[in-house]
């Protein structure tokens, strides 16, 4: 854009009136696009700063009116550890999101595979299927699956009904992975198949490596549907604080800090900042999946 | 003989097919059909959980339509949010795609901070604006109170928390404007430069260019937004825990909604009526109500040509 404004100053004849709009409509523009940016900019990242500022500051403050915190009490954050039920809520969420995430990637790749490129009777109908429970909301069966694992097979008050299901494939990953393999030519399953590779070593050696995008994408939204689940420790977990998870944990924080935003909203950045984190290391894969989900036709 | 090896070959690849669908076929079978079954057979029967289930014919469906007193409310919400709330996602990620694709410094990080606020876990994500907008010491309405502007209640206020909610879903537009930045840049250069050619205003060009070409995704924007509507639980559910400071914990009931059914959706009734009320049946009855719903979406959805089941096969 500089040289655009660098340019009259330059010319040795006097530019003409024509070009002399053109060039004041693209300064103009630029000033109009980037303040907008500026503004959105703005919109999207004060509220991660006013919790930030909150934070960090005294219990009184935290009840006042003022933005920025007087002094730094980056004890708030030590505070949050010691809270009992912390560091469980930490492991618990780990655990649901790490077991929950392998579970899934290892079932969901051979339904996916099966639905990309293998020819049979009902495939539309299954992948049809997928796109319904995909769409399902999980209130819509909670009632049956609860009675199920709670009274039949006594696992309330633990995080497994929400972990067992995952082994047995997640429409999610199922559908995602399958528009991925789609992309595959099918000249390199052919190939292997004439080297005398089996299905399942075709599958290992030929299509998981050229998948590893779609796969990362993959276990990026899975580790986050678990690390923000709400709903699934509510119904499953909340008679045992032992086996409570982060998002769980994070309202009761509130109701025992009933006041102390400044705790609350430490509490809350931790909350935020492995996501973030995460999100930072694997960007590509994530945007990528986020593309994929259906939208290239 | 040919025939034989020929069927030998089918009933292997059949075998194949089946191993490599098996965790899905289990899973479709026992989180899929059986709990939907399930779900219509106790929509039936007066089932506490304690005593063993009763057929009671339609008396949970009546009891729900005409009796429940947060049903009614629950779907007026969905539909305001249907209404206002995914139209207003849906233009606001278009603007802020558009906008992605015409800033032309440190885009990266421009599109880095645009997209950060979607990947906030929801109930963090909630709480921290149940904090911005809280109406006596919250930064929002003290800087509004600053530069002399009304100072609502926000999620205190039956008419100020579904814009609340608003607010947050707008905060979160992450996935959409990467869906629209990806059919933003698709757009064929050649066809701007025709219409510019022509003498369009960027307006014209905008309607008569864009538009007609990104109008597959806008669609599919829009009937994505209306399905997640109908699933809309955590954000409403925790910003009326959090305004009304009611907290869960032994012995303490949060009747859902607050304030005064405001913030209901229909998937907090299923929690209300089986997990506070011990209604099973009627919890079921509205289950099935979310499932029509939802389904009725999800076939438009895959009704569309260039929705989801085209997508990948080209």
């Amino acid at each position: 854009m500089t040289q655009v404004l660098d340019r009259p100053l330059e010319l040795k004849t006097p530019p003409s009136p024509a070009e002399r709009t053109a060039h004041r409509r693209a300064l103009l523009e630029w000033i109009a696009v980037h303040s907008l940016g500026v503004a959105a900019a703005l919109f999207f990242t004060l509220p991660f700063v006013f919790v930030f500022l909150t934070s960090l500051m005294s219990d009184s403050q935290a009840l006042s009116r003022d933005l920025i915190p007087h002094t730094w009490e980056w004890g708030n954050y030590a505070k949050v550890f010691d809270t009992p039920g912390f560091l469980t809520w930490w492991k618990n969420t780990l655990i649901y999101a790490g077991l929950g995430t392998v579970l899934t990637v290892v079932s969901s790749i051979p339904v996916a595979y099966a639905l990309a490129k293998f020819r049979f009777r009902g495939r539309n109908l299954a992948l049809m299927l997928v796109i319904s429970m995909m769409m399902l909301p999980p209130q819509v069966i909670v009632i049956p699956m609860y009675l199920f694992w709670a009274k039949q097979l006594d696992l309330s008050g633990s995080l497994w009904p929400l972990i067992i299901p995952m082994a047995f494939g997640d429409a999610f990953s199922i559908f995602l992975l399958r528009q991925f393999l789609t992309t595959i030519p099918d000249e390199y399953l052919d190939a292997a198949r004439v080297d005398g590779c089996g299905d399942l070593r075709t599958l290992l050696r030929v299509v998981l490596p050229m998948a590893r995008p779609g796969i990362a994408a993959v276990a990026l939204f899975q580790f986050f549907y678990a690390w923000n689940d709400y709903f699934g420790p509510q119904i499953y977990a909340s008679e045992n604080p032992g086996a409570w998870t982060l998002s769980y944990g994070l309202e009761s924080f509130k109701g025992a800090h009933h006041t102390d935003w400044n705790l609350t909203m430490a509490a809350t950045v931790l909350v935020m900042a492995p996501v973030i984190l995460v999100f930072f290391f694997a960007q590509k894969a994530f945007v990528e999946g986020v593309t994929l989900t259906g939208v290239k036709g | 003989m040919t025939t034989y090896t020929l069927r030998a070959k089918h009933r292997r690849s059949t075998l194949r097919t089946l191993a490599f669908l098996s965790p899905w076929l289990i899973g479709f079978t026992v989180f899929f059909a059986y709990p939907l079954l399930s779900t219509v057979y106790f929509s039936f029967m007066h089932y506490d959980g304690f005593r063993p289930p009763e057929w009671s014919g339609t008396k949970n469906w009546v009891y729900v339509f005409e009796h429940y007193p947060l049903f009614w409310p629950a779907l007026r919400n969905t539909l305001w949010l249907v209404v206002v709330m995914v139209t207003l996602r849906v233009a606001f990620g278009l603007g802020v795609g558009l906008l992605i694709t015409k800033v032309k410094t440190a885009t990266g990080v421009f599109r880095t901070l645009f997209y950060l606020p979607y990947l906030a876990p929801p109930v963090a994500a909630t709480m921290a604006f149940a904090f911005l907008l809280n109406p006596g010491t919250g930064p929002v309405n003290s800087i509004l109170e600053k530069i002399g502007l009304p100072t609502p209640g926000w999620f205190n206020d039956p008419t100020w928390s579904k814009p609340a909610l608003t607010l947050l879903a707008l905060w979160g537009i992450g996935d959409l404007m990467v869906i629209f930045m990806a059919a933003l840049l698709d757009v064929p250069k050649e066809q701007y430069e025709a219409a510019e050619l022509d003498g369009a205003s960027p307006w014209q060009r905008f309607r008569y260019v864009t538009l007609p070409n990104i109008s597959p995704i806008v669609m599919f924007a829009v009937v994505t937004g209306v399905i997640q509507t109908m699933q809309y639980y955590t954000q409403p559910l925790i910003a009326g825990k959090v305004a009304s400071g009611v907290i869960q914990g032994a012995g303490t009931q949060f009747e859902p909604g607050y304030p005064d059914k405001s913030t209901l959706t229909l998937p907090q009734l299923v929690y209300n009526l089986g997990f506070q009320r011990f209604d099973y049946g009627s919890a079921c009855v509205v289950a099935l109500v979310l499932f029509a719903l939802s389904m009725a979406f999800t076939a438009l959805l895959m009704r569309r040509r260039g929705g989801l089941i085209q997508a990948g096969e080209r």
